[in-house]
């Protein structure tokens, strides 16, 4: 291990460190602007010079640099500050001083570093440079000119977004960062680059000119567009969100997120639920709390528990989730979680987690995809698979549709009997996952949703023992959810024998007459026409289209929450701002309906809520941790049928209501649909 | 000695013709109080009265909404919303200044890179209503426009010292 002396303090480093990297573990700062943790190294801003001895005396670019046993390096030095005024002089050459009109302006490293490093004053005279702006879709707002040319951008879109659409043209002053016949940067990541710009050539569209970064208020709390439950951070301003920033959490999301849950946030203000509504003479209208809860007493009031049904949709938090489990449970009904028609039980943890963990990809040598979209259903989750697959240790391989998940699988076909073939050893791909180390496969939605999907969930699970998937260190079985209510829902056992079919049908026939709906829109609603529907959400969408009675809930930004991500990771969410009109958190809708009921939750406020539901369920204490679920056999054998699968997200940016009200999704799914919205257009293209 | 002294002051009177003649020397003497309000007194190109938000010759307004001086105004007295103009640029919704937050300190008018806010020379702005103190963009523009030529003059006038 090399050891070497940074500034008087000596480090011993991994061989192939950086000094850069070296000087960060020696609690040393070096400026720099390229330079990124988990982009390659380009070295191509200069900023991180430092004097390195033994060596050529001249300046060392200490990113690109690797640390040497006996190296000498001087970061403080005279010479060292005249390094770094003279390339600071440079890049503020042609970037326009126009920092009060600049997104960027005040968390922007080329203004903060000016500050620190710079001279504080130019002997440049001449003509500076100007570059038109060019079209990234509509997340990225590009004004060029601003661009230093770190190509950390383009880096990260070739190397973690796997969509190599952006790239420099020209060479020299004419150097010009663009994407390719200027195309949207078609990758389901690429509001990362807006982070990523250390200048702000690269700014969030939908966020233009909203605020400024010290007038807003930051939230840390966890998303619930997706499973993965990435770490995130809301700025508000007031009672609006403004944006969503990632978070660092190395064993969920590092500090990437997808741009439906970065952009989605505007329809945090649209179609909400403000205030109880009950339905009279055929339509909905506006009342009370205690009118509503009024109907609802009158209609639940001598009913038989099995005529009382409770769904649960895909964004809800355990609390609330608990809450009216506890509340249906005491008036004898039952409660489904799985709205999209899963199969999935609740029996064995480990049958419904992502059991490797998202750090396990990270050393997985084998991996096969069974009715998976991981781009669309978990882009985060995908972009640290592809990073495995660009490392050439792991082979991926997919039993589904043809989908392009920007890196190169091997498609073997789309039929659930080839994973028949892969237990009998018939298909190639078998050899690989026996010879495979730590080998595993992730089980999509599409795979789960059929009719014969227990047994698919069995052959998986047959596939997972017999090519040693499941060891005492290892787990390789993974089920990639979709929605980020689900895992807690099923450690709560929220399943029904019949499913979601079995509610729907039963409202048909009048077996039903009672459904309680929290926030589950992605099922067809018109079934439920014969039964009383409450609807309890924070979005006017498809649940509220036969309901009886709304309840205004609060969405994910406005309740202190828990929530379970696909691995059974606990997190909470925090409060970022508070809910519109007379919304409520839902489990305190639940507390105050149970009252009404004669049936009171045994809960007061959240944290006698939470206690109790960790006496029920002690997972839901250990905060942060990525549990190991004790293997079991699940599953019912049988014979699968030939069908493809049907994939769980076809629409990335419509999969709830929140992203269903945004209109910037709209805008991206315009976008992405191929429509060219650049302003360039000349009108012959169509 | 001193007695004849006394005695001679108060028949003679001195004391009262001195204050007498002093009197008199003030009542030829210029006068130092003005006749508000139809006369005024001198004024600093610096003094910090009401404030004005200017605009470009070409009437553009000058403010930008960079928010600085929302964010410097030791009294919190101004509230800014921006957005994107049509043309682009990006331009305040809302620009409004509590007056009777601000306690005239000239912060703002040092923090705006585009000399857009400035305390004029006005301070006969006294209103009947606190209401009416509560000044929004129109109001600000109307007196950038009213009070323009003074405005330039006495930015002018400073810019050696700056």
């Amino acid at each position: 291990m090399p050891t070497l002396t940074i500034d008087g303090i000596e480090v011993e480093v991994e061989p192939g460190t950086t000094v850069l990297q070296a000087a960060e573990q020696a609690g040393i700062e070096i400026p720099r602007f390229c330079y990124h943790e988990r982009l390659s190294i380009a070295g191509n801003c200069r900023m991180c010079l430092v004097e390195v001895s033994p060596g050529p005396p001249k300046p060392a670019a200490s990113c690109a640099l690797p640390a040497g046993d006996g190296m000498e390096v001087k970061t403080n030095t005279e010479k060292v500050k005249k390094f770094r005024e003279g390339v600071m002089e440079f890049l503020l050459i042609n970037h326009p001083l126009d920092c009060p009109v600049c997104d960027q302006g005040g968390e922007c490293d080329l203004q903060d570093q000016s500050v620190a490093y710079g001279e504080g004053a130019s002997r440049y005279k001449e003509k500076r440079r100007i570059v038109e702006e060019k079209y990234m879709g509509p997340l990225i707002r590009t004004i060029m000119t601003r661009c230093i040319h770190c190509t950390r951008c383009v880096r990260f879109a070739d190397e973690v977004a796997g969509v190599p659409s952006l790239g420099a043209i020209g060479r020299g002053e004419n150097m010009q960062i663009t994407t390719y016949k200027e195309q949207a940067f078609a990758s389901e990541l690429s509001g990362n680059v807006v982070d990523l710009c250390p200048v702000g050539a690269l700014t969030s569209k939908p966020y233009t000119f909203k605020a400024r970064p010290w007038e807003l208020k930051n939230t840390e709390t966890i998303d619930v567009h997706d499973a993965l439950g990435s770490n995130i951070r809301i700025d508000s301003r007031g009672r609006a969100v403004m944006r969503a920033l990632p978070r660092i959490h190395e064993e969920v999301n590092e500090e990437w997120i997808s741009d439906k849950t970065r952009h989605a946030v505007d329809g945090l203000a649209k179609n909400r639920l403000d205030r109880p509504y009950v339905k009279k003479d055929g339509k909905l209208q506006q009342a009370t709390w205690a009118k509503a809860f009024e109907v609802i007493a009158k209609k639940l009031k001598g009913l038989d528990g099995k005529q009382i049904a409770g769904i649960v949709g895909d964004l809800c938090d355990a609390e609330s989730m608990y809450a009216m489990n506890t509340l249906l449970k005491s008036l004898g009904g039952s409660v489904e979680c799985r709205q999209d028609g899963s199969k999935i039980g609740a029996k064995h943890r480990s049958g419904y987690l992502f059991n490797s963990g998202v750090t396990g990809i990270d050393e997985a040598d084998a991996c096969l995809l069974i009715g998976s979209n991981p781009r669309l259903e978990s882009p985060v989750l995908n972009a640290r698979l592809r990073q495995r697959w660009l490392t050439r240790q792991c082979k991926v391989a997919n039993v589904g549709p043809e989908v392009d998940i920007t890196y190169k699988i091997e498609q073997l076909g789309d039929s659930a009997t080839i994973l028949q073939d892969i237990l009998d050893g018939k298909n190639e791909f078998a050899e690989v996952l026996k010879s495979a180390e730590k080998p595993m496969l992730i089980l999509g939605q599409g795979a789960l949703n059929r009719d014969d999907s227990l047994v698919i969930l069995k052959l998986a699970h047959d596939i997972a023992e017999k090519y040693g998937l499941v060891t005492d260190e290892w787990n390789g079985f993974n089920v990639l959810h979709t929605a980020a209510s689900r895992v807690a829902a099923l450690d709560m056992g929220l399943v029904t024998d019949a499913g979601i079919e079995g509610i729907l049908s039963g409202a048909e026939s009048g077996d039903i007459k009672v459904v309680y709906n929290l926030g589950a829109d992605e099922f067809d609603t018109s079934r439920l026409k014969k039964a009383f529907v409450i609807y309890q959400g924070s979005h006017g969408d498809e649940g509220v289209r036969h309901a009886d009675v709304v309840l205004p809930g609060v969405a994910y930004t406005e309740k202190p929450a828990t929530y379970l991500n696909t691995e059974g990771r606990v997190q909470t969410a925090q409060r970022a701002i508070f809910g519109p009109g007379e919304a409520r958190e839902d489990w305190t809708i639940f507390r105050a309906l149970s009252e009404v009921l004669g049936q009171s939750l045994p809960f007061d406020n959240i944290a006698e809520l939470r206690a109790s539901m960790a006496n029920d369920y002690p997972q839901f204490a250990i905060i942060d941790q990525k549990p190991n679920a004790e293997w079991a056999d699940f599953g019912v054998a049988g014979k699968v049928s030939k069908d493809g699968f049907k994939l769980a997200i076809t629409d990335f940016y419509g999969t709830n209501p929140i992203a269903r009200s945004s209109e910037t999704m709209d805008e991206c799914r315009a976008a992405m649909n191929g429509t060219n919205q650049s302003e360039g257009a000349t009108g012959t293209d169509g | 000695m001193a007695v004849l002294d006394h005695a001679a002051r108060t028949i003679f009177l001195t004391e009262f013709v001195k204050g007498m003649a002093l009197t008199l020397k003030y009542f030829f003497k210029k006068k130092v109080t003005i006749n508000y309000p139809h006369e005024k007194g001198p004024l600093s190109p610096r003094f910090r009265g009401e404030h004005a938000l200017r605009r470009y010759e070409n009437g553009e307004e000058r403010c930008i909404a960079c928010k600085l001086c929302e964010a410097i105004c030791p009294a919190q007295a101004i509230t800014i919303e921006a957005d994107i103009k049509e043309d682009g640029s990006r331009r305040t919704t809302r620009y409004d200044i509590d007056m009777t937050k601000c306690i005239y300190c000239g912060f703002c008018q040092e923090a705006c890179p585009v000399e857009a806010i400035v305390e004029g020379p006005n301070f006969e702005y006294s209103t009947e209503t606190r209401e009416e103190l509560l000044y929004d963009k129109e109001k600000l523009l109307d007196n950038g426009d009213r009070w323009e030529s003074q405005l330039a003059l006495n930015i002018e006038l400073d810019a050696p010292y700056r």
